[in-house]
């Protein structure tokens, strides 16, 4: 029964190899070296899926954090002292994210972390940059409960370390609710990866569509590893939609589309921020697809046009994709608190608490509008934007805060 | 009703795709008891060969996606597959042919690991050729590709189409190629018994890497469908779809060729009728998984060597 063995081995193996296939970290740090040899230096941290999937988001982040700090350094924004850049890769992963944050919590010179992407990633790492006193300024993360606790009836910040410069998914996924309610949609479904971001998003779209007097005719899970959703889109073809909203990240998103088109179920498909991207389209999303992202187009602000230009200008291979401008913001909220609390430190981590605390009283215009924190860390601005695939690319169709 | 013709048309042609890639698992293990873990590598392989063809093509046709590109990128892809497979058994396992048992087998789990990072982080280094980092875009070819075909009220993917044939057709001329080729003839004597058959004159090596060859050429054929069926196409695409192979080559029974197409059109429609059939909270999309595995263990507790699976005596 040599065979069997073999088969029962072969078994054992393979689980083996799945346990191990989300460990393992390609840690890549560009800290670039620049500056006199009399200055201090701090380094700003990044956290971010710098390979995998999602990379093109990631290091969109990275770059423009990068760019952040190679401004304050040219412009000489914190004298006597030289900013870093030390990037991690989290491969969109809870554990290797956690990783990554130990790193960079070990690293005296760290003094605030731009991330993460994902708010799944978010929760193991604000734990361990809270008990190292760093600052974490996320310029993704949606999920509402990464700043105010599990019971959102009943609000408390649960890590004074964290803040955001991105809108959150309790005013994203109603935002997105809203317009399709007012744009005659009345029967909906909705489906969701099961990840975080995913389905708290298909969570608030479906609590608030119906509150609005629309219909929720189908509600689905798929895996974050699916290729194939024809049974899916079947199932929902039977319930005849006229839009289906799609939790996730643009590359479930974008197959997904096309596989609905394909299948003749042709209605439009939205989703979040997460599938606001170019990737989208050239993965299969059509036209007329729908995406809300937070914040007012930043081509419309004047901040945000110079953001664009000099992110072009700084040559980097991979474009700012959907997080950037945060990124940016993100990073010049952390400078402009470094401001005040380097100036009087004697090292980067003595630095950290100061740096803590003024991060709640930074106030500026950004890339994404005005940059500031509200009592719990969250962004002040609520506006938000939805987009419309036309002739192959996102157009702003119609800016907006929530009613 | 046509909602359950409509689901069982998607198992039909998931299952295909399954099936295609059993096949490699099944005729590799007949022949010298390997679980070629890598074999899924293999598909991907294959799929970004037939890429790299289309790629190659547009250079001179400036990107057109008419459909007789599609014989081109399979036999592309078939190539790059194949020399793949043939470079792996010789260079990986044929130097441990005589070792215990467990060595070839973590070499396969390696080699897999090996050709994945090697996609990921060499393809984009081709000049002209997209990063492989994250997903490609498949070029969608017309007639293959496009609005579903109506057919008497049921609305067919023509994706599928192309792989339930693809399917059809590998399976006739593997039939062919075991039962009437002198080299067919010579692998079935090689599974029954290697040291008897090289006694006879059979060239053993040969025939290993014909086996090589036949699993991954199949592969190639599921890649360039996996491409076209889905819009695009990335490094890790072979680790789930080698797993869920590697069932339903278990499923029907591993070294039996029919057993391995059985296996694998058998895990697709459980997979499409799962989401379909049961109610309330154990069904619906997020379970499929769990029942098309319930069933492989289910059948491996009543019937252990697989639906279509011979009692193996052992040779040892």
């Amino acid at each position: 029964m040599r065979n069997k063995k073999l088969l029962g081995g072969a078994v054992a193996l393979l689980s083996a190899s799945l346990l191990f296939a989300g460990c393992g970290s390609r840690a890549e740090s560009s800290a670039s070296a620049t500056g006199g040899t009399a200055t201090k230096t701090a380094k700003i941290g990044v956290i971010a899926p710098l390979t995998g999937d999602l990379a093109v988001m990631g290091l969109g982040i990275k770059n423009s954090v990068d760019l952040a700090i190679k401004q304050a350094n040219e412009s000489g924004a914190i004298p006597g002292w030289t900013l870093e850049l030390a990037a991690e890769d989290d491969q969109a992963t809870p554990d290797v994210g956690a990783n990554a944050a130990t790193k960079l919590a070990a690293d005296d010179d760290v003094v605030a972390v731009v991330g993460t992407l994902n708010s799944g990633v978010a929760q193991p790492v604000q734990p361990i940059l809270n008990s190292a006193t760093i600052a974490m300024v996320s310029p993704a993360n949606t999920s509402p409960n990464l700043t105010q606790g599990a019971d959102l009836s009943n609000p408390t910040r649960t890590y004074p370390n964290y803040f955001r410069t991105c809108t959150t998914d309790a005013i994203q996924g109603p935002f997105a609710a809203q317009y399709l309610f007012e744009s005659g949609i009345k029967k909906l479904a909705v489906v969701n990866d099961k990840k975080p971001y995913g389905q708290g998003l298909a969570e608030a779209v479906a609590a608030k569509f119906k509150e609005l007097g629309g219909e929720v005719v189908a509600d689905e899970t798929v895996n974050k590893d699916d290729k194939d959703f024809s049974s899916v889109i079947d199932i929902i073809k039977s319930k005849s939609p006229e839009a289906v909203y799609f939790g996730t990240e643009f590359q479930l998103a974008g197959p997904m589309s096309k596989q609905m088109g394909d299948k003749g179920l042709n209605v439009p498909l939205m989703g979040g921020d997460g599938i606001y991207d170019a990737k989208f389209i050239e993965l299969g999303g059509r036209e007329k697809d729908l995406a809300t992202s937070v914040g007012a187009p930043i081509e419309t602000l004047e901040s945000g046009k110079s953001f664009v230009e000099s992110y072009k200008a700084a040559g980097f291979s991979d474009g700012y994709s959907a997080y950037g401008a945060y990124a940016y913001d993100a990073a010049n909220a952390i400078i402009a608190s470094l401001k005040q609390s380097l100036a009087s430190a004697s090292d980067a981590k003595s630095a950290r608490q100061a740096t803590i605390d003024g991060l709640s009283s930074v106030s500026f215009d950004g890339a994404t509008g005005k940059v500031a924190f509200d009592e719990f860390g969250d962004a002040v601005t609520k506006t938000l934007t939805v987009y419309e695939v036309t002739d192959g690319a996102w157009v702003a169709k119609q800016t907006g805060e929530l009613k | 009703m046509t909602y359950y013709l409509d689901q069982l048309l998607n198992g039909l042609s998931l299952g295909s795709l399954y099936a295609l890639i059993a096949v490699g698992y099944t005729v590799v293990y007949g022949i010298v008891q390997l679980i070629n873990f890598a074999h899924g590598e293999i598909f991907m392989i294959g799929a970004f060969g037939a890429l790299s063809t289309w790629i190659v093509l547009s250079w001179v046709t400036g990107g057109s996606t008419a459909w007789w590109n599609l014989p081109l990128m399979l036999v592309g892809g078939m190539i790059v597959a194949v020399l793949t497979a043939v470079l792996m058994e010789r260079f990986a396992y044929r130097p441990l042919r005589n070792a215990p048992r467990l060595a070839p087998l973590i070499t396969a789990i390696g080699i897999s690991i090996f050709l994945q990072e090697f996609v990921r982080l060499f393809y984009g280094q081709i000049p002209g050729f997209p990063d492989a980092k994250a997903a490609i875009p498949f070029p969608q070819l017309e007639f293959f590709t496009g609005p579903a075909i109506d057919v008497g009220g049921l609305q067919v993917h023509r994706g599928n189409f192309f792989v339930m044939a693809a399917l059809l057709i590998c399976w006739i001329f593997l039939w062919w190629f075991v039962n009437r080729t002198a080299t067919g003839r010579a692998m079935q004597a090689v599974s029954q018994d290697p040291d008897t058959s090289r006694l006879m004159g059979i060239d053993v090596d040969r025939i290993i890497v014909v086996a090589f060859a036949v699993g991954a050429s199949l592969a190639a054929v599921a890649g360039l469908a996996s491409g076209l069926r889905y819009g695009n196409i990335d490094f890790k695409m072979g680790f789930l779809a080698g797993l869920k192979a590697f069932t339903a080559a278990v499923l029907g029974g591993i070294g039996n060729i029919n057993g391995a197409v059985v296996g694998g059109l058998t895990l697709g429609v459980v997979e499409a009728m799962a989401t379909t059939l049961i109610p309330g909270q154990f069904g619906g999309p997020a379970w499929k998984d769990v029942w098309a595995f319930v069933l492989l263990i289910l059948i491996l507790v009543f019937r252990p060597q697989g639906l279509l699976g011979a009692k193996v005596v052992d040779r040892a």
